[in-house]
């Protein structure tokens, strides 16, 4: 695997390689030296053209315990407000010795762009591009329900298991990704959210859709994902009223108490207490929101050993 | 391509067995006994081992895998497997004699690999290494404490070992 851009390009048993080996990164984090020495050279790059904190710290964290160097560009402040172009910024981490480039960008393809246009030689991890995907995370949430779900974790995928994703599914790259994964893993999906924040062309994806959360809480699903509206990438045409959508899509305690004895419940944060997740339930025993987050180092671990020196 | 055997399966289990013998002898029974195999079929005749010794000194020997995967210096170079679980016994591998087991002794680049995973995990007072085959041909200065066969190689040659529980039958062979 050269790149990873996109959860289409794993199949099912690339993807249950790589929770496989994630799993066994996650036991390192427990030794006296939680430190792998197997990137030692490396250079690591996180080229971020938009907000984050975790990811970028995620892979920060990632990349230092296998070893390798890490540089990070932000893009406040950087020439690419001056109008350097993605081309630019990247060829000149790339003359700075970058060897893998983790990109997170405001524009759909951008990852694709720059792995396939020949800019630059380095491996490219997507970390979020656009409305598009963000492959790593649907990784370590598939990494998280393997943990927590299935008994025979190892070599295992996720299939019987049911999974809902709700919230605002049409600005998610998290709901792309999990989806596609989720599928490949032999899950079954069900999207649930205002029929305004399902995006079109929502027939074409392998889910069922449903706009009644109380509903698919019925079904009990073993899994349900709570996504936060995307307020920076909704223009103009529906600001959630958000009475209307905590009444009928928050989280709350009630729903969760419905919701079967073994069901997790996820997050890719950030949260916004109180909106799309009520906070005594994501503080309550069946989340697993800082197990993601635990997750989400050991599965990068296990993406930029693949993407440097996994099996080719 | 021409593929002579070396060791049949009789012969792999009694060579398993000398070297059984071998560790009993060379480590004292006060010592805490540990073995450690490296995937895929190091991890196989470490396992065997630890059953030989037992059955030899009448105590359970510790034994797990140790992968070396991250370990390894040639990871860009490609052409490796990928990662197994390392399995480290309950009782750790600090103060033990650990015994390395692995299928054939080559460049030396995988013991290196291991004596490096190995400081990860803990501090045996001394580390050994047992190999079914030694072909020669060392990068490093890396030597086997107990050897099954030495089998002189020319470099182009490939030495296979095939064993049951990996391969569904058992035999060294040389592949020229």
């Amino acid at each position: 695997m050269k790149h990873l851009l996109s959860a289409q390009d794993l199949t099912r048993d690339d993807a249950v390689r790589l929770l496989d080996v994630a799993q066994d990164f996650s036991d390192v984090a427990n030794r006296s030296v939680p430190k792998l020495p197997t990137l030692r050279g490396v250079t690591m790059v996180n080229l971020f053209f938009e907000d984050s904190t975790r990811t970028r710290l995620s892979f920060e964290a990632a990349a230092k315990r296998l070893s390798a160097d890490v540089m990070t560009f932000q893009v406040q402040g950087s020439s690419v407000s001056k109008g350097e172009s993605l081309k630019d910024t990247a060829q000149t981490v790339e003359a700075m010795g970058a060897d893998i480039i983790v990109v997170r960008h405001f524009s759909s393809g951008a990852a694709h762009r720059l792995a396939h246009s020949g800019w630059v030689e380095a491996a490219i991890i997507n970390a979020g591009d656009g409305t598009h995907e963000h492959p790593t995370q649907a990784l370590l949430d598939a990494a998280t329900i393997r943990e927590r779900l299935v008994s025979k974790a190892r070599g295992s995928d996720l299939s019987g298991l049911h999974v809902a994703i709700v919230g605002d599914i049409a600005h998610s790259r998290v709901a792309r990704s999990n989806v596609v994964l989720l599928n490949t893993l032999g899950a079954r999906v069900t999207v649930v959210g205002p029929p305004e924040l399902i995006p079109s062309g929502i027939e074409g994806w392998p889910v069922a859709t449903s706009s009644d959360l109380d509903s698919v809480i019925d079904e009990s699903p073993d899994a349900i994902m709570m996504l936060r509206i995307q307020k920076e990438r909704i223009k103009g045409e529906f600001q959630p009223a958000s009475g209307n959508y905590v009444r009928n899509y928050s989280l709350t305690k009630d729903r969760a108490n419905r919701l079967a004895e073994h069901a997790i419940v996820m997050h890719p944060g950030p949260m916004n207490r109180g909106v799309e997740i009520a906070s005594d339930v994501a503080d309550s025993s069946r989340s697993v929101i800082l197990d993601q987050v635990r997750n989400g180092v050991a599965l990068r671990m296990a993406v930029l050993f693949e993407v440097w020196g996994g099996e080719k | 391509m021409s593929a002579r055997t070396v060791l049949t399966g009789s012969d792999i289990d009694r060579t398993l067995r000398r070297i059984a013998h071998e560790i009993v002898e060379a480590v004292p029974a006060t010592e805490k006994l540990v073995l450690l195999g490296i995937p895929t079929r190091g991890a196989v005749l470490s396992e065997r081992l630890a059953q030989m010794i037992e059955s030899i000194s009448g105590t359970p020997v510790p034994h797990g895998i140790l992968d070396v995967t991250m370990y390894r210096d040639d990871l860009h170079r490609g052409g490796h497997r990928s990662p197994v679980a390392t399995v480290i016994p309950d009782q750790g591998i600090d103060d033990s004699v650990c015994v390395l087991v692995d299928d054939v002794l080559f460049s030396g680049r995988t013991v290196r690999a291991a004596l490096d995973a190995l400081t990860a995990i803990g501090r045996p007072t001394m580390v050994k290494l047992a190999v079914l085959v030694d072909r020669g041909h060392r990068e490093l200065p890396i030597r086997a404490d107990h050897v099954g066969k030495n089998l002189p190689s020319a470099l182009g040659e490939r030495i296979t070992v095939r064993l049951l529980d990996t391969d569904g039958d058992e035999e060294v062979q040389v592949v020229s």
